[in-house]
């Protein structure tokens, strides 16, 4: 039995079928969850926030004209929601993500440990990326996000988005040699 | 880049895309290029070999991150239903051609007999469930396989004519279960539950979706 595309369930939703809202939030709701909690870093919070970007989808899947591909729009609604929520966010708690995000890249206890273990050391590592390139990491390994459509959901030129992974495996080929790892790139 | 600025331009293009290659998501004219570069440059391939790596520790760092609770959906459909319909659409809602698309996708002996069996509500209620199924889902929307972990656990259900979509959907969600396919024989659809729970467990799930008899009418484990 063919199954409905994501299209013909905005269409759907648009009309006001909330099964056709619960089948689009089953099929999509953990990459946007996954993807809005590796920028927040707050599972709760996460989860507020998937709820509110299915929200959004719900009441403006009648303005949804299919430039980009749904599982694209989800994302780029989720990134906004993600940021805007990190803006609101009192500055202790950033200074508090920002000294963990340090402490990630130091060679503690924990990354001594895991030294022995390189694929362990490459998720620390990945880790303790900025947001800005943990966001570019997952949306291309992760999210399968073409060029084209990680210019869309970030709002960036193409060869922006290029320049930027670049540097975002750069930093995090650092990082690897800061724990030991020397990989010989770049 | 300043890194590989004694590189050729070229190649610095070639290597600039070996995350896209990786990841599949090249144009097919992209993906030779990367192919014929790599065919005869033996360190480009090692790059490649090391982009390989990075992907796979970003796809298991993500799928390690688990997945959300149930209250997510809890508070995005109480939302839902305190809202009430959405928007106005710039489609028109066109009930005589959905219902005539539900029952294209039938043989006319099934037409013939759910038009017997069934009442009007509870075949408007068939048709909107028919239309939303979301098993086997068409190429462009395909998740990784381990980015959900359902169980293997199924169940046929017939719903109460009397329920309302958003007392199934409760419902469903209550006892973490989600459609995946029908309405089959006597307008029952297959489900699947969520949690990866143990079978006698799940009987005992079954047992409790069977005692909420303003839903369900029917109701047993596959």
């Amino acid at each position: 039995m063919q199954a409905t595309s994501d299209e013909e369930l905005i269409g759907r939703i648009a009309s006001g079928d909330r099964l056709a809202m619960q089948v689009l939030f089953a099929r999509h709701h953990v990459r946007v969850y996954r993807f809005v909690l590796r920028l927040v870093r707050d599972e709760s919070l996460a989860e507020d926030l998937i709820s509110e970007v299915f929200l959004d989808v719900w009441r403006q899947a009648g303005r949804f004209e299919g430039r980009s591909a749904v599982p694209t729009w989800l994302l780029a609604i989720a990134r906004f929601k993600a940021l805007t929520a990190l803006r609101r966010k009192p500055d202790e708690e950033l200074d508090d993500e920002a000294a963990a995000a340090i402490e990630d890249q130091s060679d503690d206890p924990e990354v001594a440990l895991a030294k022995k273990d390189k694929s362990a050391v490459l998720r620390k590592c990945l880790e303790g990326l900025s947001a800005e390139h943990r966001e570019i990491i997952d949306l291309v390994y992760y999210h399968e996000k073409s060029v084209e459509e990680v210019a869309a959901i970030v709002g960036i030129p193409e060869n922006t988005v290029k320049t930027r992974m670049f540097y975002a495996r750069k930093r995090l080929a650092e990082l690897l040699k800061a724990a030991g790892i020397e990989r010989g790139w770049p | 880049m300043n890194a590989v600025s004694n590189e050729a331009p070229e190649r610095q293009e070639i290597e600039a895309l070996l995350p896209w290659h990786a990841a599949g998501t090249l144009s097919r004219r992209d993906r030779e290029r990367v192919e014929r570069a790599i065919a005869n440059d033996s360190d480009l391939a090692r790059r490649l070999m090391l982009v390989r790596e990075e992907q796979q520790e970003t796809i298991h760092l993500n799928e390690s991150l688990g997945v959300p609770s149930a209250r997510a959906m809890e508070k995005l459909f109480a939302a839902i239903e305190a809202e009430g319909a959405p928007a106005p659409a710039r489609r028109s809602f066109d009930l005589v051609g959905r219902i005539s698309g539900f029952l294209s996708g039938f043989s006319p002996r099934t037409v013939a007999y759910a038009a017997a069996a069934a009442t009007v509500a509870f075949f408007l209620q068939s048709a909107v469930l028919t239309t939303v199924l979301i098993k086997d889902q068409p190429e462009g929307t395909t998740e990784l396989a381990s980015a959900h972990t359902p169980s293997n656990a199924h169940a046929v259900v017939r719903f109460s004519p009397q329920a309302t979509s958003s007392e199934i959907i409760s419902f469903l969600l209550a006892h973490g279960a989600e459609v995946v396919d029908g309405p089959g024989k006597n307008g029952s659809f297959n489900i699947r539950f969520t949690n990866d729970l143990p079978k006698a467990e799940i009987v005992k799930v079954v047992q409790r979706m069977q005692s909420e008899t303003k839903v369900v009418e029917f109701i047993a484990t596959k």
